[in-house]
């Protein structure tokens, strides 16, 4: 059965009807309109809590639970959730939960080394429009096969960082070595398979973790592995449907295939998190290794875009990384949101009459990096907002959304002219073309700035002391 | 019994009511046979407190079951009325040109590489970037063509013989009044350059003023006449009559290109079909760089895709990334801190990685740069449009065989 579109009016149905406004909104129809968003959670409804509205609740919580159940990875403060996806293509509503990066470290290592590499993969992070983009979890491999090397591996991690873990072997006795040490911190045991299911479903229900489970390209003995865990009473399962670079068209389609039949069949035993292990590129390493960790880095990024919700990698390079942590959070913002910040005056520093003005385009990400070039140039300037229609200023010249006629408006608008002694505007170097344009339209001066804003205060100290 | 105690207990009696209440209420368990400890009952309890659990989480143990239950799969396959339309660009002798092959894009029925649903179709195709004047451009895509950078026939033969391009887009910028003003037949001549150097189809682009552009394409139209070539592109501001027609009577093709909006997307299509079969179109939303509005690119691109499946008739058209703009990311050509690596890595992958994520919306016909980006993007299209066997039995053993 496909999942019907929710409506406000059926949710209001089983909503208390009396306006009481403890959830924070006007009334109950108000509230009703978020729940369908899924910009507030039931549990804000504080009558619904109540064992008068239970029948209520139930029936909403069934209507509003996600097709991808969430699994919680850690315990206390260190939880990293996945899954709990409500749609498949992010343009449906948004995509919740960004996929959770794992890098693997083993029991094989020296312990410097180890240290180390835990502690980089813990402090590893990224300044990105104001966010600090970070990777999320652990895997601890048994490389070798030893139950007593992997308990003390998994130990010396636990004392070393908060991040949670992946415990990775398919031998029961190796991951119970490993959940006597760390069951506490909630790991996810990596995995569950045709062959060790009975015993992984007891470590499951024992230390209360949650459980993988892999049937590499076989999806009907992966269904029937959930199938027979649910039934044996493991409810946290998450999906490995094996990943390979020889069979990536198998991977994509075994992906893509899963999350269908959760999202649009609701199938109840595939709609379950996902996790990808591009790691398995280093099986078969080429001679140079940039060249796996090229691939592991392909491989990651398509499992990201069709619908992984954890991935262990076993690369740990800064190139391969970043644009990994930027496509997952850039698939992973809520495309409801405008792109597109205010237009107008900003001021930056103490501006005085002398100080240069510069323009540019009202797409969030083009200001926000101008916005940061300034202040870390410590400039004091006034910077013109151009409304672009969220268009970086290269696609919006491009489609005519940056256009003389729009400069000049922004000027006369901005009221800088009050604020200055002169008439000079800086533009960016991807504006050029339109330069002399705007000089007969306002009567301003204009400067070409630099191609890249972050040449914004090397480009004041030469051009405009020197034109002042 | 000490306080804590007490207090458990006290708390169990009170709260043990009312989970057989519940699950009386799921009518799922019957509680004789089972045993709760406390701490199971902690466990179950907590969340309802919240206010948060499902209901389904209070299931208790049942017969545990001792062999495989098994369960069928069967692939979640969809049917679409829509289907996009093929696009053939280049002609060949025999056709009235004189590529030595053409190239035909679109003809989808599914999603992106659903191959579960339906064989592939046509595969999409990576066209290398050659430029008519000396441009700037990243270092490490500067090394690879320094010598070639004011020669396109040179450039061109590079991107055909060594980097295995199966187009050329000809960029004419150098016609930008705002730049060199080169004169239409200047231009066309370099396009006859270029068509003489290599045997791959070819598309033209302009340099972005719509009355420019459309004097030069109409010149380069006639010039190439029976080509086929791939005009790059046709916008809303543009004569859009004139430009069509031109396309029309010289036996060519064309980017409709709009600014990542789907109803400027439909109304510029509308606008064409006046003059041109929908065969004659390949459509292009924008594409913006990796962390820099790729995410609007992409879903921009997805929706197009899916609504052209789904029926929208004015959106069944195959699609063209410029998938070169990654390289407006400052990450993909600033020196950064060491610990993100050399430029000369985090570059190429830039533009890979945000050709293989449009790869995955739906994207047929690529504009791209660099050499190792084009290398694999080339491979993993080869990968994905053809099943390739997996050796399952195999990646059992990922845990304890990773070499390095």
């Amino acid at each position: 059965m496909p999942k019907k579109t929710l409506s406000p009016t059926e949710i209001y149905k089983y909503l208390p009807k009396t306006n009481c406004k403890e959830c924070g909104e006007e009334n109950c129809m108000a509230f009703a309109t978020k729940l369908v968003n899924r910009e507030a959670s039931l549990d804000k409804c504080s009558p619904l809590l109540t064992d008068a509205y239970k029948e209520s609740y139930k029936a909403l919580w069934e209507m509003l639970k996600p097709p991808v159940k969430e699994v919680a990875l850690g315990s206390d403060g260190n939880v990293v959730k996945i899954g709990g996806k409500l749609v498949m293509y992010r343009h449906e509503l948004t995509y919740v939960n960004p996929t959770a990066i794992a890098i693997d470290v083993s029991d094989d290592m020296p312990e410097d080394e180890l240290i180390k590499r835990v502690k980089e993969i813990e402090s590893f992070s990224y300044d990105y429009i104001g966010q600090k983009l970070k990777l999320d979890l652990i895997a601890v491999r048994s490389a070798l096969n030893d139950a007593k090397a992997f308990g003390l591996v998994v130990k010396k991690v636990s004392s070393i960082t908060n991040l949670p873990l992946i415990l990775c072997s398919l031998d029961p006795n190796i991951i119970e070595a490993g959940l006597i040490e760390a069951s506490s911190r909630r790991p996810l045991i990596y995995a569950a398979t045709k062959d060790n299911w009975k015993e992984m479903a007891e470590l499951s229900l024992m230390y209360k973790c949650p459980l993988a489970v892999f049937s590499p390209n076989d999806l009907k003995m992966l269904k029937s592995l959930v199938k027979t865990l649910k039934e044996y009473g493991v409810e946290d399962l998450v999906l490995d449907p094996g990943t390979f670079w020889n069979g990536l068209s198998e991977t994509i389609n075994n992906f893509t295939m899963i999350r269908r039949s959760a999202c649009k069949e609701e199938d109840e035993f595939l709609g379950l998190p996902l996790i990808g292990v591009p790691a398995t590129v280093w099986m078969e390493p080429d001679e140079i290794p940039e060249v796996t960790i090229w691939k592991e880095a392909c491989l990651s990024s398509m499992l990201i875009t069709r619908y992984a919700d954890a991935l262990i990698m076993h690369s740990f390079e800064g190139w391969s990384l970043l644009p990994l942590i930027i496509l997952r959070q850039n698939l992973y913002t809520d495309p409801r949101k405008p792109v597109a910040v205010e237009s107008g005056l900003k001021a930056f520093g103490s501006p005085n009459e002398a100080s240069p003005v510069l323009a540019t385009s009202n797409f969030a990400l083009t200001y926000y990096t101008v916005a940061s070039d300034i202040e870390a140039g410590k400039v004091n300037c006034y910077l013109i907002v151009v409304d672009t229609e969220g268009l970086s200023v290269e696609s919006a010249i491009a489609g005519r959304k940056l256009t003389a006629e729009k400069v000049a408006e922004a000027l006369k608008g901005s009221g800088v002219e009050s604020k200055v002694n002169h008439k000079t505007l800086i533009i960016p170097g991807r504006a050029s073309r339109i330069s002399g344009e705007i000089e007969e339209l306002t009567g301003w001066k204009v400067l070409v700035g630099p191609m890249d804003s972050s040449g914004i205060p090397k480009f004041l100290q030469e051009k405009w002391q020197k034109t002042t | 019994m000490s306080e804590e105690e007490e207090r458990k207990k006290k708390f169990l009696s009170e709260i043990g009511l009312n989970i057989a209440k519940l699950l009386n209420d799921f009518g799922e368990v019957e509680l004789e046979n089972v045993e709760i400890k406390v701490s199971d009952l902690e466990f179950w309890i907590q969340p309802i407190i919240a206010g948060l659990t499902p209901p389904k989480a209070l299931v208790s143990p049942k017969a545990k079951p001792k062999e495989i239950l098994k369960e069928e799969f069967h692939p979640p396959v969809m049917s679409y009325p829509g289907k996009i339309v093929e696009v053939k660009i280049g002609a060949t002798k025999s056709e009235g040109g004189t590529r030595g092959k053409t190239i035909v894009i679109g003809g989808e029925t599914t999603p992106a590489f659903y191959l579960f649903e339906s064989p592939p179709s046509h595969p999409p195709v990576i066209s290398i970037d050659v430029f008519d004047t000396k441009i700037p451009l990243a270092k490490a895509v500067k090394i690879h063509v320094e010598d070639v950078l004011e020669d396109p026939a040179e450039w061109a033969k590079r991107a055909v013989e060594k980097w295995g391009a199966d187009m050329i887009n000809l960029h004419l910028v150098s016609i930008d009044p705002l730049l060199k003003d080169t004169s239409p037949d200047e231009a066309a001549k370099t396009v006859e350059s270029v068509l003489q150097a290599v045997d791959v189809p070819l598309s033209v682009g302009g340099c972005g003023d719509p009355e420019k552009d459309l004097k030069v394409f109409e010149k380069v139209a006639e010039v190439a006449a029976g080509e086929n070539i791939l005009f790059n592109s046709v916008t809303l501001n543009m004569d859009i009559k004139k430009m069509a027609e031109a396309i029309k009577k010289y036996g060519h093709t064309v980017i409709a290109f709009t600014p990542m909006n789907m109803d400027d997307a439909r109304e510029l299509n509308r606008k064409l079909y006046d003059f041109l079969p929908k065969e004659k179109i390949v459509m292009d939303t924008t594409t913006a760089a990796l962390g820099y509005g790729l995410d609007y690119a992409f879903t921009v691109m997805e929706r197009t895709r899916l609504a052209a499946l789904m029926g929208d008739s004015e959106l069944q058209h195959p699609l063209s990334s410029g998938t070169t703009n990654a390289w407006a990311a400052r990450e993909a050509w600033m020196t950064m801190d060491p610990k993100w690596g050399p430029k000369e890595l985090r570059g190429p992958i830039w533009e890979t990685i945000t050709a293989l994520t449009l790869l995955l919306a739906g994207v047929d016909y690529f504009m791209m740069m660099h050499p190792a980006a084009v290398k694999t993007v080339k491979e993993v299209i080869r990968k994905l449009t053809s099943k390739e066997g997996v050796e399952a039995e195999k990646v059992y053993a990922w845990i304890n065989s990773l070499k390095k």
